[in-house]
């Protein structure tokens, strides 16, 4: 489903990407590992045309995707951080959302699930970080797209919403989509993951199963076996 | 883009500061027009007032929308929109919620105070037309600016050197130059001059609408001839519009190219 070729990004000086190749073609849960600053945040942006590659390839359903901007109708995305217009209402936010799309969503068994009913008249900026998240996830999961991006989802989320969130993610690959997910938290990874795509150094290091990356690293728990990499490279 | 211009016009209409800056004008108006029983001093007065603040308001609201919705912005990158379309959206939200500001606020006192039945009407629009076109030209300008300095710090900075330079430093050096060359035949220089800064070009229109270029002195027979036709109304219009739509222009492409 995406095909990246040979991608170049550098902010600055700072190399992030450097000549990344990467192919999903599979359904499924896919996390996105790496050390801070590794680019997982910057291959996503690339994907969704937020972040502008120097060189190479993004292919989306088969059709390059640089400098467009319809394929995104068929992305839903969940940023890294929860920000949305102070004066805005939840409900006029959501409304916005949709009216932009204009495709059908099911908003409404998401409000009810991580039960934000109650802020729906309230303004945005007067949330907290936890419902901000929750209000983010439902924008991210109300409409029906082929691929999901979730930039670290767990982020402020309390025990229960926690528990929703990885049920929503088993739907959504229940329905044959693909997911990608980026966080740090290895139990999540563990719980859900299909395979692992590791980031380092702006390449592909490692592409496969959690058994296979420990297997590889010859660690049981795959806290340890993502240390392991990490360590070697440190070194 | 009018899904996008509507949402960041809403957002603006409910910030305080809005409020602030439409009950500032309807004051002002109220004010002028009912202490001072003269409605073309009235005029004058909130020229001058109108050729400093709406520069200085378009410039700060300009540069504070575009890094206070920074995060709702890269919400909308992410859905199926051309860049473009919401970088225009925010800005002509942003400036039309400013000049319907200052148009409503200096509108209403003049209205209750029967603008209608004066002949001073032709001369109060071409203020409000100048003013909302200064809005539009600083907002934009900001925009810019915002949209090249990723450090908000140094964006609001920039910007309101930017303003400043145009409503104070511009003049300055105008006038060192005027001076230091006083033995050479300086119409010609000072007509271009004067047209390459809004806030001047501005002035002048309206000064010569006011049909007070008496006080410009000499120049000012020099600007009447070229500014008091036909074609150099069009012609100074021309240059209104084209503060506005280089700097528009300069957005889309800047937008582009950048990375959120």
């Amino acid at each position: 489903m995406i095909k990246i070729e040979q991608l170049y990004k550098s902010f600055g000086k700072v190399d992030v990407l450097e000549g990344l190749d990467l192919e999903i073609t599979d359904k499924g849960i896919f996390a996105i590992l790496g050390p801070n600053g590794s680019g997982k945040t910057t291959l996503i942006k690339s994907i969704l045309g937020m972040v502008i590659p120097q060189k190479g390839k993004i292919y989306f359903q088969g059709e390059p995707v640089m400098g467009k901007w319809d394929y995104r109708s068929n992305i839903s995305y969940l940023p890294q951080i929860a920000q949305f217009p102070v004066n805005l209402k939840v409900r006029e936010l959501i409304e916005m959302i949709k009216n932009i799309r204009g495709q059908s969503s099911n908003e409404k068994r998401l409000i009810d699930l991580f039960k934000v009913q109650p802020f729906m008249d309230k303004k945005l900026g007067t949330l907290s970080g936890g419902t901000k998240q929750k209000i983010n996830l439902v924008l991210t999961f109300m409409f029906d797209s082929d691929l999901i991006i979730l930039d670290e989802p767990t982020t402020g989320l309390d025990p229960v919403a926690l528990i929703y969130l990885k049920e929503l993610i088993q739907e959504e690959k229940a329905k044959g989509k693909l997911i990608l997910v980026t966080t740090h938290i290895m139990k999540l990874v563990e719980e859900i993951a299909d395979k692992i795509v590791f980031i380092l150094d702006g390449k592909i290091y490692f592409e496969g199963t959690v058994n296979e990356i420990q297997s590889k690293t010859g660690e049981d728990d795959l806290e340890h076996a993502i240390a392991n990499i990490l360590k070697e490279t440190y070194a | 883009m009018l899904k996008i211009l509507k949402y960041s016009f809403y957002d603006l209409m409910r910030s305080r500061w809005s409020y602030v800056y439409f009950f500032f004008y309807l004051i002002l108006g109220f004010v002028l027009l009912f202490l001072n029983n003269d409605v073309s001093k009235a005029i004058i007065t909130i020229m001058n007032i109108i050729l400093v603040l709406t520069p200085l308001i378009g410039t700060i609201f300009g540069v504070m929308y575009y890094y206070d919705s920074r995060e709702f912005t890269e919400l909308l990158l992410a859905q199926p929109l051309k860049r473009s379309t919401i970088f225009m959206g925010q800005y002509f939200g942003v400036a039309i919620s400013l000049a319907l500001s200052l148009v409503l606020g200096l509108g209403i006192p003049f209205a209750a105070y029967g603008l209608f039945q004066s002949s001073e009407i032709w001369n109060f629009s071409s203020l409000l037309v100048t003013g909302a076109f200064l809005t539009f030209i600083f907002v934009a300008l900001s925009y810019n600016l915002a949209l090249s300095y990723e450090n908000k710090i140094k964006g609001f900075g920039f910007a309101i050197l930017m303003w400043l330079f145009f409503a104070v430093i511009y003049d300055g050096i105008f006038l060192i130059l005027m001076m230091s060359f006083n033995d050479y035949p300086l119409d010609k220089m000072a007509l271009i001059g004067s047209s390459l800064n809004p806030i001047d070009l501005s002035r002048i229109l309206i000064i010569l609408k006011l049909d007070i270029s008496a006080l410009l002195g000499y120049t000012g027979a020099v600007f009447k001839n070229f500014f008091g036709t036909m074609s150099g109304m069009v012609t100074s219009f021309g240059l209104l519009v084209a503060w506005v739509v280089f700097p528009i222009w300069r957005i889309v492409g800047k937008s582009r190219k950048k990375d959120f």
